[in-house]
């Protein structure tokens, strides 16, 4: 048996012997909290609409995102974030308030490696590719908008 | 010439080489886990009143070791030789403790493996006749390497069911080729080969470990013309639940069965509650656990033989991302007593 053929037939039998994530439950809390952020959000642009009479929705809006973001940021700091994150998984990494904890946890993470080099280059290790892809896609968005 | 290599990769010592002393540190996670009441020191505070977790991981392996070396009654002075290593970039734990502690040092990188390692080569030191006291170091800290091989400790991220979580602890023994008679000793040692079975998932370092333990295990066995019974204690390092499972699969496919008398420190060091999922890993594992645990047990008695082989994942953080697979290692001591 060559080297090739080893190797294939022991990740093989490694991939059959792995144990696998529950489905289930990992959905079901990422659907619970996921959705949770999501009414949170509601929740706050309703309340700002009530209050606010002549504000717009997507003043509201605005505002609603900042909340959030700050409170994400808020909860990263206090190392609350993290511990939500293992069991919501996906609930709540994909909803604004991730990127905000995705951004938030580099940059007290490498605060020690100084200002500049530490916090400011690290800051979107985690958040950078993101931020490139969601420029990359506007820029083909907003070309095929300039020819509709 | 060679009178002392017995066949392709081991070496049995003349004279066998006495451990006086051991010590072993852990943080608070490990001092919650199974081998709570073995350690010798469990930190309150994971940074260990640091301001960095790098600062904490060689403070864990500066005490570790100051306090093996009293524990010999010697002094900084009386030690001949430092070996030591670590998981940080440039092992700097262990050689920034080596300044501050002025030794004659020897820096060692074999990832995980460098307990077994540093022993294996301090014996060889010792029964070479060429140094008096040396001391074996090495130790981990969870969220040091984190920050190094992973994510931000912050980062909401869920870990897979294949991550092993790695060790905040250090461990440190002290050979020397005089002391009392009455003590554990290194009777033979093997060295690893560096073996890759084209695993390439950074989160199942036991998987890309193991087929490394059964090549060393193999060599040992072969080299010293024993079997697995004969040893009352076969521990490899880190491999974790599922690592140490291949291992025993891959043995018993060379024609070597392991039995109740094989284990993992990895496996080992938590309880089920903790949340580990395949156990612990890093450097401190085997580590603390040897110098603690083992190195008890053997003294009172209960088991005469150990064979502890520590594994090592050798792969930096740019070989993963380069797409490199993850090449393994694993360096074996024979400790027993008499």
């Amino acid at each position: 048996m060559d080297d090739k053929e080893l190797h294939e037939k022991y990740n093989a039998y490694v991939q059959a012997k792995i144990p696998k994530t529950k489905n289930f439950p990992s959905l079901f809390y990422s659907y619970l909290v996921g959705g949770l952020i999501c009414m949170l959000g509601q929740g706050i642009s309703d309340t700002l609409l009530a209050i606010f009479p002549s504000m717009t929705k997507d003043a509201a809006s605005a505002w609603m995102l900042i909340g959030l973001i700050f409170l994400a940021s808020f909860l990263t700091g206090l190392g609350v974030y993290d511990r939500i994150g293992v069991f919501a998984g996906a609930g709540s990494i994909v909803p604004i308030t991730g990127f905000s904890n995705s951004i938030a946890s580099p940059a007290i993470e490498y605060k020690k490696e100084g200002i500049i080099f530490g916090l400011c280059v690290k800051m979107f290790s985690v958040a950078g590719p993101v931020i490139v892809n969601g420029l990359a896609v506007s820029i083909i968005v907003g070309i095929i908008y300039m020819f509709l | 010439m060679i009178a002392k290599k017995c066949g392709k990769q081991s070496v049995k010592f003349s004279t066998p080489v006495k451990i006086i002393s051991t010590y072993s540190i852990v943080g608070q996670k490990e001092g919650n886990g199974n081998f709570k009441d073995y350690f010798d020191y469990i930190l309150k505070d994971d940074k260990f009143g640091e301001d960095t977790f790098e600062h904490a991981e060689r403070k864990l392996i500066e005490h570790a070791i100051i306090h093996g070396i009293e524990r010999a009654h010697l002094n900084i002075q009386d030690i001949d030789l430092m070996l030591a290593g670590d998981l940080l970039n440039q092992i700097t734990s262990s050689s920034f403790t080596a300044r501050k502690l002025n030794a004659t040092f020897v820096g060692l990188y074999g990832a995980c493996s460098t307990m077994a390692e540093s022993l294996a080569v301090g014996a060889c030191m010792v029964d070479g006749g060429f140094f008096k006291n040396v001391v074996c170091a090495t130790g981990s800290h969870f969220s040091s390497a984190e920050r190094q091989y992973r994510f931000p400790l912050e980062l909401g991220n869920q870990r897979p069911p294949t991550s092993q979580w790695t060790v905040t602890g250090a461990g440190c023994a002290i050979l020397s080729a005089d002391g009392p008679n009455d003590c554990n000793k290194i009777y033979s040692a093997t060295f690893g080969k560096v073996v890759d079975y084209g695993v390439t998932d950074v989160n199942n370092m036991g998987a890309a470990m193991a087929p490394a333990a059964c090549s060393t295990l193999i060599a040992h066995f072969e080299d010293m013309h024993t079997k697995p019974e004969d040893y009352d204690l076969i521990l490899t390092g880190d491999l974790g639940k599922l690592g140490s499972e291949l291992l025993i699969d891959l043995m018993e496919h060379n024609g070597y069965k392991l039995g109740r008398n094989y284990s993992d420190c990895g496996q080992m060091m938590y309880n089920d509650n903790q949340k580990t999922f395949q156990g612990g890993s890093g450097a401190g594992c085997s580590a603390s656990v040897l110098n603690s645990y083992v190195m008890r047990k053997l003294s009172e008695g209960s088991i005469k033989r150990v064979l502890f082989l520590a594994t090592g994942a050798l792969l930096s953080s740019t070989s993963a991302q380069q797409g490199d697979s993850i090449p393994g290692i694993c360096h074996a001591v024979e400790i027993r007593r008499e």
